[in-house]
């Protein structure tokens, strides 16, 4: 028995695993092959020499992307602990919009969160009730309105991922530290927040993959600023894509490798609250 | 429910949540409803709007072209979303009962890590007529001319798939992870067969994970345009299509608005549909919702749920 034990389900999990690391395989070894064609042909490090020798603007792409990816989940993460707390703590008259409002995003498609913002950034001034009133904020797309869009779709997930630590752990020691007379402030910052690093970690983590990943919202609020995805999609439109691509996608897959082992702590939380 | 704490009517509820309804209020609501707005008026020549009203946009969705979009949008979903589902389960279900979880999902989560469109590429290097799969078909000689993988419904779905594969299986391996396994073990000794253990017994306990990963693959479908562009053809274009095309190729903004008002309109009803047939998969994306509702309603506050 033991021998057929979960047998189908194995070889599920091993199909899957194989369907999801084979492209990633792929890419890996192509960026080692001397030349462009899909045929291997022999092995050489001239994508790598490339990368590092004479692609400023596709390090730039991808330092922009890393640097957004960092400060949206930063703020995702701190707006987020905080709307938290509140809602878990606290009546107050805005509790029901703030629970719709977290929840919305994530029944819409994520394109048009996208092109919403992409909308709001044009602006426009509308004639209403005899004088010009101005809709939406009239910026220039760039590294600003591609922080603004991604700190705004991984907020709920930071949220929701916070507020399912706090409803995970005794609240007594919150109830035991007003009553013995800590301050609002002091509560804070010595029991609730020590008491939610998980959910603020992983809340952290997931706002930095699905910022790492996402490619549809900043196609639309990134305008001429590049960021890494949007250099590999005009190449990959206009037909050709470099294999030095390919030696830093690479080069980002061994980071997530280690990224993962390091993280893997906080994996499995992540998984639980998803 | 030990972890629920009496909640009080203080000031520092309004306080805490400030910057996220300052936030969400700014940069989420105010631009869906500049989109219903836009979607009302007259195109500029070179992409934006212009302030005068029309119904132009709605008018000219009644095409048989745009009904042909949405028959395309909903099957590839529908059909992307079973597959995934499907394939994600048994492999959710090993992670589950497996002894090195951690390990497990670290396996699971670095392809998740690696950019969208970066993933679409690598897929387009494996099906292109001169990609890995042709080269080592022709080099064996299996086949002379290189197979048409790329450019039709199967390579559209199977990128579909393996984009949105991580993301069932996450919430599917929680799930599946909480069951009582011991309740298979009964249902299969009380003489239930394996296949009727898992029907009857398995499915119906984790329904909560399953729809949870139906949302995440679903509703990003519904809108999704970039694989059916660098993989596809026109003719397997969606809504997502459409909208890019009139934005970035027409420069028809208030059409691209009124598409994407139907689109919420149109993951709306899946949302119904699918919350329709169980109530108890309320709870799945808002279990927290559905409690803290009931409280609101004593409190006077009401509203949503």
């Amino acid at each position: 028995m033991s021998g057929k034990k979960r047998s189908f389900s194995k070889a599920a999990f091993v199909s899957c695993m194989v369907f999801l690391f084979v492209p990633l395989l792929v890419l890996i070894v192509f960026s080692f092959n001397e030349n462009k064609a899909p045929i291997f042909t022999r092995f050489s490090l001239v994508w790598y020499h490339r990368l590092f020798t004479e692609s400023g603007s596709l390090w730039s792409a991808f330092f922009r992307s890393i640097t957004i990816a960092l400060t949206a989940a930063a703020t995702a993460t701190i707006i987020g602990t905080l709307a938290a707390i509140g809602v878990h703590w606290h009546r107050f008259p805005l509790r029901t919009y703030v629970q719709a409002i977290t929840y919305i995003p994530l029944v819409l498609p994520e394109i048009i969160i996208g092109m919403s913002l992409l909308a709001f950034f044009a602006g426009i001034r509308l004639p209403m009730l005899g004088r010009e009133l101005a809709i939406g904020i009239p910026m220039n797309l760039g590294w600003w309105t591609i922080y603004i869009a991604h700190a705004t779709f991984c907020l709920p997930f930071a949220y929701m991922m916070v507020l399912a630590r706090l409803d995970e752990f005794d609240s007594s020691i919150i109830e035991a530290a007003r009553d013995l007379g800590a301050t609002e402030l002091q509560t804070l910052l010595r029991v609730i927040i020590p008491v939610s690093k998980p959910g603020i970690v992983s809340g952290f983590l997931t706002s930095l993959t699905l910022s790492l990943e996402d490619f549809t919202i900043t196609y639309f609020v990134s305008g001429v600023s590049s960021t890494l995805p949007m250099v590999v999609y005009s190449q990959m439109y206009k037909g050709g894509v470099s294999p030095v691509i390919n030696a830093l996608s690479s080069i980002m897959i061994l980071c997530t490798v280690i990224l993962a082992f390091l993280a893997r702590k906080w994996l499995r939380y992540i998984a639980a609250s998803s | 429910m030990t972890g629920t704490p009496r909640k009080k009517w203080t000031g520092y509820g309004s306080i805490y949540t400030l910057p996220l309804v300052a936030w969400f209020t700014l940069f989420f609501l105010v631009p869906l409803l500049v989109i219903v707005l836009f979607s009302f008026l007259e195109a500029d020549i070179d992409g934006g709007v212009l302030p005068r009203f029309s119904a132009a946009a709605f008018a000219g969705l009644a095409k048989p072209r745009i009904l042909r979009l949405f028959f395309n949008t909903i099957w590839v979903s529908v059909a992307s979303t079973a597959i995934t589902i499907v394939m994600a389960l048994p492999c959710a279900y090993y992670m589950a009962r497996a002894r090195n979880k951690t390990m497990l999902l670290i396996l699971v989560i670095i392809p998740f890590w690696t950019n969208f469109i970066i993933r679409v590429f690598a897929w387009k290097s494996i099906l292109e007529s001169n990609g890995v799969v042709n080269s080592a078909l022709m080099g064996l000689g299996i086949v002379s001319n290189p197979l048409p993988l790329e450019h039709n419904w199967i390579a559209v779905i199977v990128i579909n798939v393996y984009t949105f594969l991580t993301y069932a299986i996450l919430p599917l391996f929680s799930t599946i992870e909480k069951f009582d396994f011991t309740l298979l073990e009964a249902a299969r000794d009380l003489g239930a067969t394996k296949l009727q253990a898992v029907f009857k017994v398995l499915l119906p306990n984790v329904r909560a994970g399953i729809v949870t990963a139906v949302f995440f693959t679903f509703i990003p479908l519904l809108g999704s345009f970039v694989v059916q562009q660098l993989i596809g053809t026109k003719d397997m274009y969606m809504l997502g299509n459409e909208i890019n095309d009139n934005i970035y190729k027409y420069f028809d903004w208030p059409s691209a608005y009124a598409l994407a008002v139907v689109l919420m309109m149109l993951a709306n009803v899946g949302l119904v549909f699918v919350m329709r047939s169980d109530r108890r998969q309320a709870k799945v994306l808002g279990a927290r919702r559905v409690d803290d509702t009931d409280e609101d309603g004593e409190a006077g506050s009401g509203g949503a749920g």
